[in-house]
């Protein structure tokens, strides 16, 4: 039983019921109830529960289209005159609207229904095991807990509902200054013991920061990014990267590749893998997303993310939502295990993560970025020093390319931990990555 | 007020608890957005945000909740839920088990405008249509877009001990940018920014300040000016940063270090900490004696004007760096009572669904004396940069790396050729030292961002920021790869 879903599906019949002739109406669903505890210094700064239901209308008649989003109250009365006035409006303005060319909806009716409602702590039992995990420690950082819901329902009788529960920690314990062990737990089974545990082992891996800091030079080093520090590249492709749209106007960061100047390292092939996330498998105009999309197989351009928007326009096959952007990245882990990481990097750095990149040449998918939290000095496979922030500022096709070493056997699951406006469902999956040379500048 | 807020005010007094503090904000928002791309209307949206979050404090605990059911059952859930979490967080929370002096404000504020923007969406597709027509100037453009993104704001502060305010807000954000093609070369020209940086408060007037009529073929013929222009150069150059980039150079370099909430670590999880301490506030050298930067609510057409913040504080100027000294953090009431520090109105939230937080608001360098023309005169051998596309520093807002859209170089105190993909680097610590001349009032110009990140849940916030040119001395600049 979900509420959310029956509300939703009622509130789109209850649309429907004032559409004339052949107008359509597409109906999308984004809703939560989120438990947010912010922490500094292993104490609570802010507290909060938030319950937000997002309704979006889009009103379709002969090749013209309007969309009203609108914030659900949850009292059914309330909400049906919402809609009922909304539907009205843009009746009233859709006959001055001009034509749309590149609209395009699924026409045949589809459904699917995904609801899991998870095991997650008490408000209670949650902040008592997060505070007792960081009691005495330089905690900072976040807890979500709550149901995510995402729907598609529609005039022409599409159906489709996802929710999942999830709970949440993202923090960072603090050694000093900006050294500090950030870590995640994502889950949709709570496990007392489990969060517990992870917390312990966190707070084992300060010592390695209590080390005096090293200052390196400037110049190329031998490198290697975990996972997470990974996941910070791979997410610089939803920059037009693997955008169908950014890579037919000519304007993707990967243009060098999809137009076949470039290429990556045979061993890297990165999917968006529907299938596998916690993503809906359905779009904003009821088409159902398939399984899983190459974007890069060993290495060469293998396809796009294409929205229905694009795939009209260009007249090609929509595989993706509307932003054509990565929501179940999935990257192709190598033979590098995880155990040996430190005797194949031998001497040079090892980065946990990385901070706020941004592209200092577009064209030529040259990145520039910091280092953050934990980084290391090596030297002979082992650790001697943590390491003061530095600036990188290297090609993609050296990094992902011609620099690559080997992807790590194991991967790691990263669920995104943004809130912007509402919670993320977005997850990459994906290896640590070896890397014979990083240009560091700064 | 709104019959509306009138209604929630005296229900919401009736319902609060007896509590140290409890305050309900209202927000009710109507956004719209147009945009056309290769002259095609691109399907247009209507948001009708509106909900209400109540705060607690209670014991030394903060307790907020959120929900868009306004009526009695709805208010009920969330002064409980507020109130639990203030209870079950009291003997942990940072403020040491002492409730902190909130304000307790009464008044008003509402966005001046001057030129309503039509309401209808196809009056708003046409107007942008003629600038969009106008951009296919030559088969080397490929790609070009238009937008405008009005939202229609009001809020409600009331507070269980009497205070109570509204505030009404119309802020208009235009954009526009054209992509140009040869060979294996993308360029991207945009006139404010692709981040929207000519966003103000009114209405048609804030195209017209901007400079929308002719923006398309104007956009257009730079776009094909960067594809036929050399890489920028490297090396250390003096750099005049016109107000579309030195708006971003204040925002990362100046407002997120100077964040009291990122001093007193609340954001090193996510936005990072800052190189800024408290102790250096009276003392510290930010910059040359010619960089003052003011807290600004002020100018009336800026984009985060206002009377008072999401705490209620009165909205005044303050000079935050004066002669190049660092006087004053961004924090709020909350912010200023933990760090026994002076604060100024910028506690903010992005919506009723978020608690507010220290933000920037408007962060203004204020005019200096010299003129473009001294600036560029005074140039020996220099790159005049326009428009950011490229930022980021380091989680400290130390080491910074910026990129701009369009570059021109300066020899011998005269204008010379354009350069694509001009970047520079520095050290905030020390880039703010080298600042040498100062545009004077005639020269500023009043931009923003819509899209100001921050916070634990996230949030995207509004922020203003005017300034003039400014001319720097003796940083690393460089070019693209090819």
């Amino acid at each position: 039983m979900s509420r959310a879903r029956d509300a939703f599906y009622a509130l789109t019949e209850h649309g429907a019921r004032s559409l004339t002739g052949k107008q359509v109406l597409l109906a999308n669903y984004a809703g939560e109830e989120s438990d947010f505890v912010r922490l500094n210094r292993a104490k609570v700064r802010q507290a909060m529960t938030i319950r937000q239901g997002n309704l979006t209308l889009s009103l379709v008649e002969g090749g013209r289209r309007d969309s009203t989003t609108l914030s659900l109250s949850g009292e059914l009365d309330v909400d049906r005159a919402q809609v009922t006035a909304s539907v009205r409006s843009m009746q009233d303005g859709l006959a001055a609207l001009p034509e749309d060319p590149f609209l395009l909806y699924s026409t045949e009716p589809s459904r699917s229904d995904r609801v899991d409602p998870g095991t997650l702590p008490s408000p209670d039992v949650a902040l008592s095991t997060v505070l007792g995990g960081g009691e005495g420690t330089d905690l900072v950082g976040i807890y979500a807990s709550g149901p995510i819901q995402r729907g598609f329902a529609s005039s022409l009788g599409h159906r489709h509902f996802h929710e999942v529960s999830s709970f949440q920690l993202d923090w960072s314990l603090y050694q000093s200054t900006d050294k500090a062990v950030s870590n995640s737990y994502a889950t949709s089974r709570f496990d007392v013991a489990e969060l517990r545990a992870r917390m312990a082992a966190a707070r084992a891996q300060l010592e390695h920061l209590a080390r005096p800091a090293k200052t390196v030079e400037p110049g190329n080093y031998r490198t290697y990014l975990s996972p997470a520090a990974l996941s910070e590249l791979v997410l610089l492709f939803n920059w037009g990267g693997v955008s169908a749209k950014a890579q037919r106007t000519k304007t993707s960061a990967l243009q060098r590749l999809a137009d076949g100047e470039a290429r990556f390292s045979p061993r890297f092939t990165l999917r968006e893998r529907t299938a596998e996330g916690l993503a809906p498998a359905f779009d904003e105009v009821g088409f159902e997303k398939p399984p899983s999309v190459d974007l890069v197989a060993l290495g060469r351009h293998a396809g796009a993310l294409v929205s229905p928007r694009t795939a009209r326009e260009y007249g090609i096959v929509a595989n993706a939502g509307a932003e054509e952007t990565l929501a179940s990245a999935d990257v192709e882990p190598g033979a590098l295990p995880e155990s040996d990481v430190l005797a194949a990097l031998d001497t040079g750095i090892y980065v946990s993560n990385l901070w706020y990149l941004n592209f200092s040449d577009r064209a030529n998918g040259r990145v520039t970025g910091m280092t953050r939290f934990a980084t290391f000095w090596v030297e002979h496979g082992r650790i001697v020093a943590p390491l003061n922030v530095m600036r990188f500022d290297d090609s993609l096709y050296r990094l992902l390319g011609s620099e690559l070493r080997d992807f790590t056997r194991e991967r790691s699951v990263i669920q995104s931990t943004s809130t912007y406006g509402q919670r993320s469902v977005e997850t990459l999956t994906l290896p640590g990555a070896l890397i014979d040379s990083v240009s560091f500048t700064l | 007020m709104p019959p509306l807020f009138t209604e929630l005010a005296s229900r919401f007094r009736t319902l609060a608890p007896a509590v140290d503090y409890a305050a309900l904000r209202v927000v009710e928002q109507t956004s719209d957005v147009v945009s056309v791309r290769q002259d095609v209307p691109e399907p247009p949206n209507t948001t009708i945000d509106r909900g209400a979050m109540v705060t607690v404090m209670d014991g030394g605990g903060l307790g907020y909740a959120a929900t868009s059911d306004l009526s009695d059952a709805g208010l009920s859930w969330a002064i409980s839920r507020a109130r639990d979490w203030a209870r079950s967080t009291g003997a942990n929370s940072v403020f040491g088990g002492r409730t902190p002096a909130m304000p307790a404000l009464r008044g008003a504020y509402a966005s001046p405008v001057t030129r309503p923007v039509p309401a209808s969406k196809a009056e708003r597709l046409e107007l942008l249509l003629s600038e969009s027509r106008a951009a296919k100037i030559d088969p080397r453009i490929v790609d070009w877009a238009a937008s405008l993104w009005t939202t229609h704001v009001r809020q409600l502060l009331v507070t269980a001990g009497g205070a109570e305010s509204t505030q009404e807000f119309l802020l208009t954000v235009p954009g526009l940018h054209v992509t140009a093609h040869e060979g294996s070369l993308s360029q991207t020209r945009s006139w404010g920014g692709r981040y929207n940086g000519f966003c103000q408060q009114g209405g048609l007037e804030v195209l017209s300040r901007a400079g929308f009529s002719g923006a398309g073929r104007r956009t257009a013929e730079e776009a094909l000016e960067l594809l036929a222009a050399p890489n920028c150069p490297t090396g250390k150059y003096d750099v005049v940063l016109m107000p579309d980039q030195m708006m971003l150079q204040i925002h990362e370099s100046i407002g997120h270090p100077i964040e009291l909430d990122r001093i007193l670590g609340d954001e090193r999880n996510y936005a990072g900490t800052s190189f800024v301490t408290l102790d250096m506030f009276g003392s510290y050298a930010y910059g040359s004696s010619l960089l003052n930067v003011t807290y600004d609510p002020t100018r009336p057409e800026e984009f985060a004007t206002f009377a008072h913040d999401d705490d209620g504080a009165l909205a005044e100027k303050h000079y935050l760096i004066k002669g190049g000294v660092l006087l004053r953090p961004l924090g709020g009431t909350v912010s200023g009572a933990r760090a026994q520090m002076p604060s100024v109105a910028t506690a903010r939230a992005s919506s009723w669904n978020r608690p507010p937080i220290d933000r920037m608001s408007n962060l203004n360098v204020e005019a200096g004396t010299s003129s473009l023309d001294d600036m560029i005169a005074s140039t020996d051998d220099g790159v005049l940069l326009r428009t950011n596309v490229s930022w980021s520093i380091d989680d400290s807002r130390n080491k910074f790396q910026f990129g701009c859209e369009w570059g021109r170089r300066i020899r011998k105190g005269r204008l010379a050729e354009v350069v694509r993909n001009p970047n520079y680097r520095g050290i905030s610590a020390n880039f703010w030292r080298s600042l040498a001349m100062v545009g004077d009032p005639s020269t500023v110009e009043v931009m923003g961002t819509p899209f100001c990140g921050k916070g634990e849940p996230n949030q995207v916030i509004r922020v203003g920021h005017a300034s003039p040119p400014c001319k720097f001395t003796g940083v690393d600049v460089f070019g693209a790869e090819q």
